[in-house]
């Protein structure tokens, strides 16, 4: 198994407010990686670091052995793909339209060949469609194609993000809560969809607050408190440690008296 | 009951176009006479008889006929009335009224109140509507762009603001009629399925225009539209596409213009270049507008949303000025100044001379439809590049930053490079529409380039005929583009309030219809988000 995503001592300050501090965490091929912690802990900024959207102020990530550049494009060209705490899917556009932008980066049709609609520019658009119907079928979306994304039901918007981070053929998907607001149901449907991904061989990094979920599903996880990273192991050593339950309930009240 | 008064308004409105509403011909279109409508009578006949089909045969109508039914009632009281009244005010008084007249205007408005008294029908989902065999639906789509064209030319053509103004409304009405039967969506799915068939149709119904004219006077006009549209549909890439606020779009149709007048071999140009020909003028207004575009988005499209509105409205501002000093005094020589260039010599292609006369087909062609007739090709060519592009990897990566630019860049695009072509391409089909305006008018002045005036195109009217006519579509800022061309110009004799008419008329544009009178079909549900079931 070779470590896929390291990262080393990523800090994030904003002014005065460390956000993330020196947090090194590696996820290996074929992983399924939990990030749990409280709220504010500090979880998606760390993945806003790993993704480029912010440049860490100290520390550096490498995906695949080397630097990942801190610009979200090249970040997903490289093979991260994520989705987002609060969905972000392109509202107005058909649901097949928002996986096949996912294939933005894998395709490179530009300018002339667009206008001029060569045999070259049809197989890729062929393929793109091929690629984004075979990923919403993946994700339970195959009837779904044709509709307007933001007429999904919120479970389904949810997958339709997922499947849109697929297109890009990731090596490494980043889930920021996937199963936010959803039902129980819902929640265990998700936990499969995630199996499924890396029975696709994608590894997964997944921030999640369900600790079901985390149990059920995750191979290791790491706990972020404050910034900083608390606990890595075992789900179930994690879930036993004093110090998390210290973290997310308060000490008992004689011993911080 | 109310099915008989709306069937009596009906008949009886259909009628009284063949009475005389007045009694004498100097109310312009000759209202006078008994059996022959003329003039403003014709709109009459026209939404009586819509409204009558509607009655008659409510089947007509996919969605459902009541609601059409209303449009078309209130299509033909608007333009009755505003005849009548037009008539009693031209010539002073309610005498000047024939029976005809009282009888048109009465029933029109029983019409109008008995439709509105009708209990609804709309059907949702609309009945479906039958398929055609492939040479009927073309036949379908040829006739319904004939038609359009008609429309259009009565409007352009129509010689009195009077005459206008009682085509206005009716057509407005018509239109929402049209939407609201569930026809406009059978038409439209009917040209998606057929797009060839419908570019050649819209095409070869723009060309039969000149033809029906005699003389330049209207042709003219048609010129002024086409070039005001093509920019529009430039813009319609930045603003429509991307989502990008551009105030400053004047500034690459200038740009255009400018260096066409300057090759053009004119004796005010300060160039010693020239003539060159055509083609390798337009290509080199659109290569200048294209570096104009670049030079003026890099260092803007780093901003966001109102920013980016401000400093490309000061950037549209810049242009002007420049030009204003490029005179050889306050700056190098290169403009005149305000004087701008002149005496742009007509376009000349392989010896056919734009300027002059010739006959096609037994038709006289005079200098207006010489250049209709090139205008119509550049808008073929804008149109084609924009639907090609806007339905392709790089469309889709402009509607993805227009819905959400942070997740798009998670998608892997970069959001700065494809502004930035969208900015580009945009610039250069104004460009090009710029080569053509400049040998049109004969000259390059900087007053032509404004942010704001009374008549288009400048930015304003340009973002208003994108908004106005529907962002994101290619049908929609051609409308859009025609209407707020022919307004002002039919009604210059507002002059002094005409920036608060058209004000106003955005304002109330915006209350009732945001999406524009030709709604993307998937934007329509953004701005009615209720409408929506989850």
């Amino acid at each position: 198994m070779s470590t896929l995503l390291r990262a080393d001592g990523v800090t994030m300050r904003f002014g005065g407010l460390t956000a993330v501090d020196r947090v090194d965490l590696t996820v290996d091929s074929g992983e399924i990686v939990g990030l749990i912690g409280p709220n504010g802990a500090g979880k998606t900024t760390f993945f806003n670091c790993l993704t480029g959207l912010y440049v860490p102020t100290e520390g550096e990530v490498r995906f695949r052995g080397a630097l990942l550049p801190p610009r979200p494009a090249k970040v997903t060209r490289a093979g991260i793909a994520r989705t987002f705490q609060n969905i972000r899917l392109f509202a107005g556009m058909t649901v097949l339209e928002n996986v096949m932008v996912g294939r933005h980066t894998r395709t490179r049709e530009g300018l002339l060949s667009a206008i001029g609609r060569g045999p070259r520019y049809r197989r890729t658009e062929r393929e793109s469609r091929t690629v984004g119907r075979e990923l919403l079928e993946f994700v339970g979306l195959g009837g779904h194609a044709r509709e307007t994304a933001r007429n999904l039901s919120y479970g389904g918007q949810r997958r339709l993000e997922i499947a849109r981070a697929l297109a890009s053929d990731p090596g490494l998907l980043l889930l920021d809560e996937p199963t936010a607001g959803m039902n129980p149901q819902e929640t265990r449907e998700t936990e499969q969809l995630v199996c499924a991904i890396r029975d696709r061989g994608v590894a997964v990094l997944v921030i999640e607050h369900d600790m079901r979920f985390i149990m059920n599903l995750c191979d290791r996880v790491a706990v972020l408190v404050q910034g900083s990273k608390l606990v890595e192991g075992a789900p179930a050593d994690v879930q036993a440690d004093p110090r998390v339950v210290e973290a997310y309930l308060g000490a008992p009240q004689e011993e911080t008296a | 009951m109310n099915k008989h008064l709306t069937a009596a308004g009906a008949a009886l409105a259909l009628i009284s176009p063949f009475l005389a509403w007045t009694w004498t011909p100097l109310y312009p279109g000759d209202l006078t006479l008994y059996g022959y409508p003329g003039g403003s009578q014709l709109v009459t006949l026209v939404c009586a008889l819509t409204a009558t089909a509607l009655l008659a045969a409510p089947r007509l109508a996919p969605a459902g006929a009541v609601r059409a039914l209303r449009a078309a009632s209130l299509a033909a009281l608007t333009t009755t009335w505003v005849t009548v009244v037009a008539i009693a005010v031209d010539l002073g008084g309610v005498v000047n009224l024939e029976p005809g007249a009282w009888l048109a205007a009465g029933s029109t408005a029983l019409l109008a109140v008995g439709a509105h008294r009708l209990p609804d029908d709309t059907l949702d989902p609309p009945r479906p509507v039958p398929r055609l065999p492939r040479w009927a639906e073309v036949l379908v789509i040829t006739a319904v762009f004939v038609l359009a064209m008609y429309v259009l030319t009565y409007g352009i053509t129509t010689g009195s603001p009077e005459e206008f103004l009682a085509f206005l409304p009716a057509a407005l009405f018509l239109g929402r009629a049209l939407t609201v039967s569930g026809l406009g969506a059978a038409l439209g799915a009917l040209t998606a399925r057929n797009r060839t068939a419908t570019a050649v149709a819209a095409l070869a119904a723009a060309l039969v225009f000149p033809f029906t004219q005699s003389d330049g006077q209207y042709t003219a006009i048609a010129d002024n539209i086409l070039i005001f549209a093509a920019v529009a549909l430039g813009l319609n890439i930045v603003v429509g596409l991307v989502g990008l606020l551009d105030l400053g779009y004047v500034a690459f149709l200038g740009t255009g213009a400018y260096t066409a007048a300057l090759v053009s071999g004119s004796s005010f140009s300060t160039l010693d270049i020239g003539p060159l020909p055509f083609w390798a003028t337009a290509l080199l207004g659109m290569a200048v507008s294209l570096v104009a575009g670049i030079v003026i988005g890099a260092p803007t499209l780093r901003l966001h949303g109102d920013y980016l509105a401000i400093v490309t409205l000061g950037f549209g501002e810049i242009f002007r000025i420049t030009v204003n000093n490029l005179d050889g005094s306050s700056g190098p020589s290169l403009t005149n100044g305000p004087n701008g260039i002149n005496s742009v010599p007509d376009i000349n292609v392989l010896g056919f001379d734009f300027g002059a006369e010739h006959h096609i087909l037994g038709v006289e062609f005079g200098r207006f439809a010489n250049y209709y007739l090139l205008l119509l090709a550049v808008i073929a060519l804008v149109v084609f590049l924009y639907s090609r592009v806007g339905d392709s990897r790089i469309g889709r990566a402009w509607i993805a930053l227009r819905e959400d630019e942070k997740a798009a860049t998670a998608m892997g695009i970069e959001g700065f490079r494809f502004k930035l072509l969208a900015f580009a391409m945009g610039a250069s089909l104004a460009g090009l529409a710029g080569t053509v305006m400049a040998h049109l008018q004969t000259n390059a002045v900087p007053d032509n380039y404004k942010f704001a005036d009374t008549a288009p195109p400048n930015s304003a009217f340009l973002l208003a005929a994108v908004v106005l006519g529907g962002m994101g579509t290619v049908s929609g800022p051609l409308v859009g583009a025609a209407l707020l061309y022919l307004i002002p110009a039919k009604f210059e004799f507002f002059s002094k309030y005409q920036m608060m008419l058209f004000g106003l008329a955005l304002v109330v544009m915006m209350i009732y219809r945001p999406e524009g009178l030709i709604p993307d079909r998937k934007r329509q549900l953004e701005f009615h988000e209720e409408a929506v079931t989850t």
